[in-house]
């Protein structure tokens, strides 16, 4: 049994993170590209246009890749985590059905004619399915979180005698408390990735000293889309997103945080430390006194309950793992800040373009953002645990009763090739599209 | 309400077969009779623009199977756990295979990508035939041995085969010579069906070889529909159980022989799209046929302990599947919305579409 879980989980987990490197991507890209084919429309300056056409190859690989891998993720509800469908289907199967009959229509129909029509529709129209794409995408997002957040903090449902989940009140999946702030969080962080990823092909141009009319606009357009977006992330998406936390998972909070006490008189922020499980401690502990008290109820002496406060058998699976991936993604956070507004001076005083240590840093930035996104909902998927739905079903009690250990290792080791293989295939093909670079004048 | 979001079930799988059919088929074809250049352009250039939302019928359908369904859904899919991840396998060769043959112009790497759209595509038709065989043939649920059952009595696991290959055995597998048949019976189908789309949707040299390939195609396959209807005794001793206890369900195997015979007189026809709507008509009719034939059954046990899922015992609870039906209806009136924007600008010949080209 434990094996049978072990591989279960460890399959989702690498799908569904190899999935999710693609629509945080085209999420966000989705909406930079529909900003450059609206300022085309106000301003007839071409280099607008030709930026849109550019990026739309870069998001049509990405969407491929994020329809070819995201397949399996549907797929694996039912193969690999059968009694949690069974018991639960009745309500997160309304907000993935919702996903594929509004979203994924809407994208597809209108995909094949941003990507073909674009003489055929004429630019008006030619921006309107452009616009229909982002809408599909961003909507595909909001159901996708909103069953996320069913299963973080339960809502409109009763426990029939069966064990089974059923629907009762079908508008509070949408008032659920935990989406709104994860939706928003989440959507941030996508334009993260995609402002980032903008700004670091921009300042590859520019340091390689070709393509740089497009290379002064990716990475001022990524500039200024990436520091809106970073601060967005921080606050107020990622403060309410925490205070969701506390509120409801507060042994999640104290994992995530490094608390193992419970503090008199404040509890310190800690910055850099190892979980030592054994000792219930953090080693070569840095941290700042009461900040976290003060952040979390803006007291400086607000009491934050440790993990010691709390039973054993709740405790997260991976405390070490869950603090880890808090870390990264908040530290990598705050350095997408820091660069960002770096960035932004110097586009004010004019000299972006010239500052060669930034150009490198932006360029050099290209992976983080995913890391940070991939963290963040680590960070959420481990918080979870030990559950699947929170207090009520535990993950070892919704995987698949008849798939043996040997079966799933056997996926899951395909799994691991084919995507190796995606994996050079796209970066290959990347790799092409932005080395030949923007087209001038194609429309 | 359960019969309901059954009818729509079935509605999205059908139109998923008839609509994909078509993509798997043109890969077919595309793998036996595409020799130069210019037929291959044909067919990727006929099926190229659809192939992504044709496939989101799978999705969906998947998707209302897991809200409407989810006992059934569960069941099925953690059971016929290594053909469905199996197909997984194969959607994502048969899409790479499609979209990434264009981006670089090298002879290997054109070769490489067709052949895995090619083979990729034959593969899916087998298995979704053989995937329907398995739906009525049933399973051993429980996965019950010497009358006891080893799980819940709704679960079961088949392994792809077992040493004997019968469908008559207590211990099944997802490939017996019942199933195969049945496969088999896919693939003949679906490369027709593809011939007939490619034939709609170009104007290629190919046409005249592909009306020659579905004749002859067609005499196969009504053999092999014949010799289906022979052995059915085996896995149901009672095939015509509801046909002649409600007569009116007569009408989908008539559906599916109109289908079969207007197929023979593919090479007279003067409008390309009645080949296609002939070869429509009988996939309609054939799955109708065969899950009407097990209604309301939707998936047979084969042991007298376990009872068989009906659509009944796999609902989901009654409030769920009421409110579903309000975001259902708006949501199938924007997607016949969609589609009929998509086809009015994708009508008519796609040979100049240069699908892939980037």
């Amino acid at each position: 049994m434990e094996d049978m879980l072990f591989y279960d989980r460890m399959q989702f987990a690498f799908t569904i993170t190899f999935h999710y490197l693609f629509p945080q991507l085209t999420m966000g890209l989705s909406l930079m590209i529909v900003y450059f084919k609206w300022k085309f429309l106000r301003t007839k300056i071409d280099k607008y246009n030709d930026a849109a056409k550019f990026w739309m190859k870069i998001f049509a690989l990405n969407f491929a890749m994020g329809v070819v891998t995201g397949i399996p993720m549907e797929f694996q509800f039912g193969t690999n985590w059968a009694k949690f469908s069974e018991l639960t289907g009745g309500i997160i199967g309304q907000t993935l059905a919702m996903e594929g009959m509004f979203s994924f229509f809407l994208e597809s129909s209108f995909l094949g004619l941003f990507l073909f029509g674009e003489k055929l529709l004429g630019h008006k129209l030619h921006f309107l399915t452009g616009f229909l794409v982002f809408l599909g995408s961003w909507a595909s997002g909001y159901l996708i979180i909103a069953t996320h957040s069913w299963m973080q903090y339960p809502v409109g449902y009763e426990v029939l005698k069966n064990g089974k989940f059923v629907l009762n009140n079908f508008g509070a999946l949408f008032s659920n408390p935990w989406l709104l702030p994860s939706y928003l969080h989440n959507q941030a962080a996508s334009l993260v990735t995609s402002s980032f990823v903008v700004s670091a092909i921009g300042a590859f141009y520019l340091l390689n000293n070709k393509h740089n009319q497009f290379g002064k606009l990716f990475v001022k357009t990524g500039v200024i889309f990436g520091l809106i977006s970073s601060l967005l992330v921080a606050f107020p998406t990622g403060d309410l997103v925490a205070k969701n936390v506390v509120k409801h998972q507060p042994i999640t909070f104290a994992a995530m945080e490094g608390i193992f006490e419970t503090e008199d008189g404040g509890s310190e922020i800690v910055l850099i430390g190892q979980p030592n499980m054994l000792e219930q401690k953090l080693d070569n502990k840095i941290a700042v006194p009461n900040i976290l008290s003060f952040l979390t109820y803006q007291k400086w002496d607000a009491q934050i309950k440790g993990l010691n406060d709390f039973d054993k058998k709740n405790y997260p699976t991976n405390v070490p793992g869950l603090y880890y991936a808090y870390h990264i993604m908040v530290g990598l956070g705050t350095i997408f800040i820091g660069l960002m507004l770096l960035a932004m001076v110097q586009l004010f005083r004019k000299k972006l373009y010239k500052t060669k240590w930034i150009l490198w840093s932006l360029m050099f930035m290209l992976p983080f953002p995913y890391i940070a996104n991939t963290t963040g909902w680590y960070t959420a998927e481990l918080g979870r645990q030990p559950w699947l739905v929170y207090n009520l079903l535990r993950t070892a009690d919704g995987a698949s009763p008849t798939v043996s250990a040997g079966n799933t290792l056997f996926t899951l080791l395909g799994f691991i090739g084919l995507y190796l293989l995606l994996g050079l295939l796209f970066l290959m093909l990347a790799g092409k599209i932005i080395n030949k670079g923007p087209q001038l004048n194609q429309h | 309400m359960e019969l309901f979001w059954y009818i729509v079930l079935m509605s999205m799988l059908a139109i998923y077969v008839i609509l994909d059919g078509y993509d798997f088929g043109a890969g077919i074809i595309h793998l036996f009779f595409a020799k130069t250049e210019k037929d291959k352009k044909a067919i990727t250039n006929a099926i190229g623009p659809f192939w992504d939302a044709n496939e989101v019928w799978l999705i969906a359908a998947g998707g209302v199977l897991f809200f409407a369904f989810p006992t059934l859904y569960a069941s099925s899919f953690s059971g016929f756990y290594l053909p469905l991840i199996m197909i997984l396998w194969l959607l994502i060769f048969r899409a790479i295979g499609l979209e990434l043959r264009g981006q670089i112009h090298n002879k290997m790497w054109e070769t490489i990508w067709d052949k895995a759209f090619g083979i990729a595509s034959l593969l899916l038709a087998l298995f979704f035939g053989v995937a329907l065989g398995n739906v009525v043939r049933g399973v051993n649920l429980g996965n019950v041995v010497n009358g006891v059952s080893a799980y819940e009595a709704h679960y079961f696991f088949l392994p792809l085969w077992n040493p004997t290959f019968s469908p008559q055995a207590e211990q099944l597998g997802i490939i017996d010579w019942f199933t195969l048949l049945l496969g088999i019976v896919g693939v003949v189908a679906l490369t027709i069906h593809g011939a007939n789309w490619i034939i709609f949707k170009t104007n290629s040299d190919l046409n005249t070889k592909l009306k020659k390939v579905v004749f002859n195609l067609n005499f196969v396959l009504l053999a092999l529909v014949i010799i289906s209807l022979l052995v059915w005794h085996v896995i149901e001793p009672k095939p015509f159980h509801n046909f002649i206890k409600n007569p009116w369900l007569w009408v989908f195997p008539i559906i599916t022989f109109t289908g079969l015979f207007g197929l023979f007189k593919v090479k007279s026809l003067k409008k390309h799209g009645l080949g296609f709507l002939f070869s429509s008509l009988f996939l309609f009719g054939g799955l109708t046929s065969t899950v009407a034939s097990i209604f309301p059954k939707v998936l047979p046990s084969t042991n007298s302990i376990n009872p068989d899922l009906t659509l009944y015992n796999v609902a989901a609870h009654e409030y769920g599947l009421s409110i579903g039906v309000y975001w259902f209806a708006i949501a199938i009136v924007l997607v016949a919305i969609y589609m009929t924007i998509q086809y009015k600008v994708f009508k008519g010949k796609m040979d100049d579409v240069g699908y892939g080209e980037h």
